[in-house]
């Protein structure tokens, strides 16, 4: 006898305040930034109307060349990676890409990137007059210039003030924050930009590391320092996932070495409302298809018929 | 919707070059049924199916011929992911994405000198294979293990190549020697140069192609993480003779944009 697969309905809605409309999702797989290029690059490879959503690479106000080659270095279950935001600006953006994605069907989600909160401010508010923009994701993982290059995302006080500065111009779109795991304490973090009026908290962004050769004795990535991504980094992502999603009552994206319909599960079991697929993306092309895919069997296989009371079910012993 | 994917084919043999097992090696591989047109220059992305979680990327290498059941790829072990690849064997699954990037400018008539330097020769097996006129090629091939460990035969049997075995640094300053002097005689007839092999060697063609005016094209190799354009790890940069405007002087995927450049257009390193 033949065990027909119930359609498990994968749709989430993202609950929004302060008036904002909310965000509806086809189901919960995005691509993360700075893996999916702009989008366009996977058309070969992914249907991109099937996406629940579009995070685009960091756009920052100018053009930026990025960092020295090499740039990535492959790890155990992981890359890391010390590219430096090199893209095309958020003008060419607009201009040459946008248009081409399929943005009626597919929020597309534009990533911010700054190193002052007055430049993130003109971002949003740039981003916040396109149509074709769903949502603004603030990469706080960035160095201040004017305190010294201490990361927005490593100091409460910072972090928060860039939120403010970027919902005074961001209109109604909504803010998500991302995150940065390389912070004492994420919960402090994800409180203090829900306060500033975050919409949504994304995380988590990579993992400061390196690595070097001992026969050549360099470092592997000319930047020294990169960022680690992938599998490796899933069981801290997942932990600041279920930290956050405790402490504050704004949706939470979950980001970090997501490879599988089961990663998609475990994030959405400690909290998460959608998740972001990152590197995997690396491993092959049409890695976020084959997890849309088997999403929907592995929820009917552990019988999930509703992913929104399957969220934050985790049973504690 | 999508048009090209992710192939998934198996292995049909693992064939050996040379006398050290698992150095040098033609893995042949099914030639997934959708699979496209390609040119030789253009290269797929390999990422063997067992290679679960701990692998994050798969590997770039350049096509060596496609025939009408098979795709050729012509690798050298050179550190983790190529080691396991040779030790890939017939039945074991394979993902392949592509043909990828862009390829060697083909032009009939013209006399067209491929400069190989080492694994350099890859590409130039399928480029000899499918040109109208195999006549017009000459292919001078240094290298530095022998001779078996490449594909030479079917190369020799086709074209006029000149190998030469570097044993010591006075061998290679010869060779590139005779590189340059042939570098300036085609340019000088107004032929093609078409070049292959490591950054050090390119950015010699290079400097001898600019000195004498010739047209050459380089293909690039370099880390990729995704082969499709994302990853941003196999940028170079340009030069102000890039043929759009905006890009010129900016870092281009090599992936995309390459992996075959005019030798004005873009700026090597070392």
């Amino acid at each position: 006898m033949s065990m027909e697969q119930q359609h498990v309905p994968l749709s989430v809605t993202l609950p929004l305040r302060q008036g904002l409309k909310s965000l509806m999702l086809k189901n919960p797989i995005l691509t993360a930034s700075g893996t999916f290029g702009y989008g366009l690059e996977f058309a070969p490879y992914v249907d991109l109307t099937a996406l629940g959503g579009i995070v685009v690479k960091g756009l920052s106000l100018k053009p930026r060349k990025g960092n020295a080659l090499p740039r990535v270095a492959e790890t155990p279950c992981g890359m890391l990676n010390s590219v430096g935001l090199q893209n095309d600006g958020v003008e060419a953006f607009l201009k040459d890409k946008l248009h081409r994605l399929p943005w009626q069907t597919t929020p597309v989600i534009a990533n911010l990137y700054a190193t002052a909160a007055d430049d993130f401010a003109e971002l949003a508010d740039i981003l916040s007059r396109e149509e074709g923009v769903a949502a603004l994701e603030v990469n706080i993982s960035c160095p201040n210039v004017s305190e010294g290059g201490i990361l927005f995302g490593q100091d409460p006080m910072l972090a928060s003030h860039v939120v403010s500065a970027v919902k005074r111009r961001s209109g109604k779109k909504p803010v998500i924050v991302k995150l940065s795991p390389n912070v004492t304490n994420i919960m402090q973090i994800a409180m203090a930009v829900e306060d500033a009026g975050a919409d949504m908290i994304s995380c988590i962004n990579t993992l400061t590391g390196m690595a070097v050769d001992i026969r050549r004795r360099t470092p592997l990535l000319a930047n020294v320092l990169g960022g680690l991504s992938g599998p490796a980094i899933k069981p801290v992502a997942l932990r600041c996932v279920w930290q956050v999603c405790r402490s504050v009552n704004i949706p939470v994206i979950g980001v970090g070495g997501i490879c599988s319909a089961q990663d998609v599960l475990e994030f959405i079991l400690v909290g998460a409302h959608a998740v972001e697929i990152g590197t995997a993306n690396f491993h092959r092309p049409d890695a976020t298809m084959c997890i849309l895919r088997d999403l929907e069997s592995l929820c009917n296989e552990l019988g999930i018929k509703d992913l929104e009371k399957y969220r934050g079910s985790l049973r504690i012993m | 919707m999508s048009q090209s994917s992710v192939y998934e084919v198996e292995v049909v043999d693992n064939v050996p070059f040379g006398r050290t097992p698992g150095l040098f090696f033609a893995l042949r591989l099914q030639k997934p049924e959708k699979w496209g047109d390609w040119s030789p220059g253009q290269f797929v992305m390999l990422r063997p199916c067992d290679w679960e979680l701990d692998m994050t990327w798969g590997r770039p290498f350049s096509i060596t011929r496609v025939s009408s059941r098979e795709v050729v790829l012509f690798i050298q072990a050179v550190g983790r992911g190529t080691e396991r690849i040779a030790r890939l064997k017939r039945g074991d699954r394979v993902r392949m994405w592509g043909p990828l990037g862009n390829s060697f400018a083909v032009e009939a008539k013209c006399p067209t000198l491929l400069l190989a330097g080492g694994m350099g020769i890859v590409p130039f097996v399928g480029y000899a294979e499918k040109h109208p006129r195999p006549a017009e090629l000459t292919m001078l091939f240094g290298h530095r293990m022998p001779e078996d460990c490449y594909p030479v035969e079917t190369l020799s049997d086709r074209i006029e190549l000149e190998a030469y075995l570097e044993s010591s640094p006075d061998d290679l300053e010869w060779f590139l020697k005779h590189v340059k002097s042939r570098i300036a005689a085609y340019a000088a007839r107004d032929g093609l140069v078409l070049a292959c092999g490591p950054q050090p060697f390119l950015k010699k063609v290079q400097t001898y192609s600019l000195e004498c005016g010739a047209r050459t094209q380089l293909s690039l190799e370099t880390r990729m993480a995704c082969g499709v354009g994302a990853c941003l790890g196999c940028v170079c940069t340009t030069t102000d003779k890039w043929p759009v405007a905006s890009k010129a002087g900016q870092p281009v995927q090599t992936c995309l944009q390459g992996p075959v450049f005019w030798a004005d257009q873009i700026v090597l390193e070392g």
